[in-house]
């Protein structure tokens, strides 16, 4: 049977079968039109890239106040159109190696606080200027200095110096930081003629695609950039298109009108609905995102670690998955990494919900009375609904959790790291290393869990510094270990992304990097016939 | 001629209040706009720096003439958010809108006066119930709610017209019609129902007069009154119901732009209010309080030519 749907299948990119044909003949055979859309996508990508045409993809996530800077790079829009034009010195791949690009090679010193980057020669920028490593060095002092406002200063902090010497790019760090590249592939770090010192927001890098039309909230279009180095690696349709919809409805409406190709953040209430669609494939990939039940170590009742355990194990992980998610996402274990990232620890034990445990634990905890757990709207799609579940689930421990939920202005500022117990999300980063660093280093602006262990900081240094990756994952193994037992941050579910592409993209492979590929889709997928 | 020249000085006057007005709200608002584009990264030097770039330090006063000279000259200032001069970018938003209100006015005025009266010539009959009963019910549901009827009839199953209405520069002249045939059709369904029950109470009211009953005891035909006798008289308070809703199609359409991703003010001033974006909410807010000013001058002007008391005042 699998032989002959492929050799229909064949049929199809060829042109001799149409595709309803060619679905109808699959049903035939006893085959889910998902199931044959997969078929028919795998057989176009055997059949190789198509050239030419225009790929549109339909996206939350812009708005009218968003530039071209890529300093000032937020939401998706701008982050999936800066995959087109701009040029990043590496990038990374579905396994979570690093692929060099304008980087030729990146290398350490044997301490790793030295780094030295070979800039790949004859790259040309949109306006014909030649790309060099003063190029390169002049953007990541645009992204070090506190007054480019970059999203990326974070990241950048722990650079000291920035030299270019010849077609290479020399950084010094002030400590140890084998993750380096990985910085390098943060998506604000676009290379700019001159590091965009001159007009940040002009939209010339040595992308795929050149910027030909700009207008912030409503649309953008990209088109090929003739001499571009990459030759044929990506740059498949002639024109890419981004159309801004944040509505849902209007989003999920225009893809099925055939109007856009792709889109992003299909919800999860809706893909059983959207999945039904002729034509239609959801592209859900397991991300690095999480919805994190924040207690702070350092604050009463939350600095008995057996009431963090209590409350821990009061947990119903699945049921929360199953009612806030629909399934679309895996469940947590109690320290913020998943496998979706590189050195992920394998084969730490899921904590599952037991009652009696939590029972046990808070009784020993001796704490008495409720626990106000804080809650909004803003804090996740869904956030409300699942403290109440999760109020349902500790009352069957004896636990008593009172949800106080806030509004959603001023969540961020007032409740967020302020309250000892309360609800928010985070994005991953692209290391664990990173992530550490951001939300669980004691000296972190955002250890919103107020974690505070002098030997997880000299771990996590350590780790840093390490330049095999045996002894780092160890580390890291160590590292979940102590957060699932003892740390503040209670994680019941890790999220999706979910995108959805019409049988007119050909290419799509998923990324759990980001959506949509890691941003990468509209410049990576083609036209097909 | 003196009164209309009374209601065009008036309406400048009033368009100086408002810009008050706006240029008030926005200064008693919390936090300063230099703490607002710095956010969270702000330093008490950057802020002084900023302060003084932006002109902060002056007082109110000198401030407001500044930026009332400024409009006055065509210059509405520069963006906090993306550092592009406001009037570059608002014109286009701005022709946007204005596209999509003159077209469905274009479909929208005379429909509903034809339909109102229709209404009045078959008064109480089905035709009259008909009507109403149409008009009332497509204004009773809400805008969203008949945009994605629309979208899902017309775009996704019938595949007639695009379900986003996204126009640009350079597109053919019939496809930004076609585009905006969706969302200006969800928007007459909005607007259609007031202007009609006007159009028809108030030629009813006219209707009542004895001239009427004179007309009628000439023999003239129930048409022939209507158009001649009735129309004329009752084209003030029609106007001034159909001016609200021109400018209703104008300041009021956020929702209607969301859906069908229409690059238009609404959604331009949302994004600028939500990122405290204070020039371009002072822009917009006066934009839209000249639209609504000179909407309503036209109505008064209207009012005046169609009354031949006004028009030669004794």
């Amino acid at each position: 049977m699998s032989d002959e749907l492929d050799f229909l299948s064949r049929h199809v990119v060829r042109g001799r079968l149409s595709r309803r044909d060619f679905l109808g003949r699959a049903a035939a055979l006893g085959v889910s039109a998902t199931f044959a859309n997969s078929l028919l996508a795998s057989a176009a990508r055997a059949q190789g890239p198509v050239k030419g045409g225009t790929l549109k993809a339909g996206m939350q996530g812009g708005e009218s106040t968003n530039s071209l800077d890529p300093a000032s790079f937020l939401s998706q829009v701008p982050f999936n159109f800066g995959k087109c034009w701009g040029e990043y010195l590496c990038r990374l791949n579905r396994d979570g190696s690093i692929q060099n690009l304008i980087a030729e090679e990146i290398g350490a010193s044997d301490d790793a606080t030295t780094w030295t980057m070979k800039i790949k020669q004859g790259v040309e920028f949109h306006n014909g200027k030649t790309l060099t490593a003063e190029d390169v060095a002049a953007t990541l002092e645009r992204h070090t200095n506190e007054e480019s406002k970059s999203g990326a200063l974070g990241i950048m902090k722990g650079i000291t110096g920035i030299k270019a010497s010849g077609n290479e790019v020399i950084v010094e760090l002030a400590e140890a930081d084998a993750d380096f590249p990985y910085l390098m592939a943060d998506y604000h770090l676009i290379i700019q003629p001159n590091g965009g010192k001159d007009n940040p927001a002009e939209g010339v890098s040595a992308g795929p695609y050149k910027v030909v039309v700009n207008e912030p909230g409503v649309r953008y279009v990209g088109e090929k950039f003739a001499n571009y180095w990459g030759g044929d690696a990506m740059g498949h349709a002639d024109t890419v298109e981004i159309v801004v919809i944040n509505d849902a409805t209007a989003r999920t409406s225009a893809l099925q009108g055939g109007q856009v190709h792709m889109i992003n953040r299909v919800e999860p209430k809706i893909v059983s609905l959207v999945e039904r669609v002729a034509g239609v494939t959801i592209q859900n990939v397991a991300g690095r995102g999480f919805y994190p039940f924040n207690m702070f170590c350092d604050t009463p009742p939350f600095d008995n670690n057996d009431l963090r355990m209590a409350l821990k194990l009061a947990m119903n992980r699945e049921e929360l998955l199953d009612k806030i998610l629909f399934g679309y996402g895996s469940v947590g274990n109690d320290f913020p990494i998943n496998e979706a990232y590189p050195l992920f620890p394998e084969g730490i034990e899921q904590r599952t919900f037991d009652p009696e445990a939590a029972a046990a634990a808070y009784k020993k905890s001796g704490h008495s009375g409720s626990i106000v757990l804080r809650t909004s709207d803003v804090a996740f799609p869904g956030a409300v609904d699942a403290a109440q579940l999760y109020q349902q689930s500790c009352a069957q421990a004896g636990i008593t959790i009172e949800i106080k939920r806030e509004p959603g202005d001023g969540y961020w500022s007032e409740v967020w790291n302020k309250q000892p117990f309360s609800l928010s999300y985070w994005g991953g980063r692209s290391t664990q290393n990173q992530f550490y660093s951001t939300a669980l280093l004691s000296t972190a602006d955002w250890n919103d869990t107020r974690w505070k262990r002098p030997e997880f900081d000299k771990m996590l240094l350590t780790a840093r510094a390490e330049l095999d990756e045996d002894k780092r994952k160890a580390i890291y193994r160590d590292m979940a270990i102590m957060l699932r037992d003892e740390g503040g941050v209670i994680v019941p579910f890790f999220n999706e992304f979910i995108d959805a592409t019409t049988d007119k993209v050909g290419g799509y492979e998923k990324h759990p990097a980001a959506e949509l590929m890691d941003g990468y889709a509209l410049a990576e997928c083609w036209v097909a016939a | 001629m003196k009164l209309i020249a009374q209601r065009i000085a008036l309406g400048v006057l009033l368009l100086l209040a408002v810009s008050v007005l706006i240029f008030a709200g926005t200064e008693i608002l919390p936090g300063d706009v230099a703490a607002s584009i710095l956010g969270q990264a702000a330093t008490p030097q950057a802020l002084a720096n900023l302060r003084e770039e932006l002109g902060l330090n002056d007082p109110a006063i000198v401030r407001y003439f500044n930026w009332l000279g400024g409009v006055l000259t065509g210059d509405l200032g520069t963006a906090l958010t993306t550092r592009q001069d406001i009037a570059t970018t608002l014109m286009p938003r701005l022709w946007n809108t204005l596209f999509l209100a003159f077209w469905t006015a274009a479909v929208a005025v005379p429909l509903a006066v034809i339909l109102g009266l229709l209404a009045v010539r078959y008064r109480s009959g089905p035709i009259d119930k008909a009507i109403s009963g149409f008009a009332l019910a497509s204004t009773s549901l809400p805008e969203f709610f008949i945009g994605y009827l629309l979208i899902l009839f017309f775009a996704v199953k019938l595949q007639w017209f695009p379900s986003i209405s996204t126009v640009y520069d350079g597109m053919p002249f019939w496809q930004k019609i076609q585009a905006i045939v969706l969302p200006g059709t969800a928007l007459l369904l909005v607007v259609l129902a007031h202007m009609m029950r006007m159009t028809r109470a108030a030629i009813l009211n006219v209707m009542q007069s004895a001239y009427i009953e004179t007309a009628e005891l000439k023999g003239l035909s129930q048409f022939d009154i209507i158009r001649k006798h009735a129309f004329p008289n009752a084209i003030a308070p029609i106007v001034n119901v159909v001016m609200l809703n021109l400018a209703f199609l104008v300041v009021g359409v956020v929702v209607v732009e969301v859906i069908f991703v229409y690059p238009g003010m609404g959604q331009y001033l949302v994004d600028h209010v939500a990122k405290r974006d204070v020039p371009v909410v002072q822009a917009v807010g006066l934009i839209f309080a000249a639209v609504y000013i000179s909407l309503n001058i036209v109505a008064d002007i209207a009012a005046i030519l169609a009354n031949p008391r006004l028009r030669h005042p004794r």
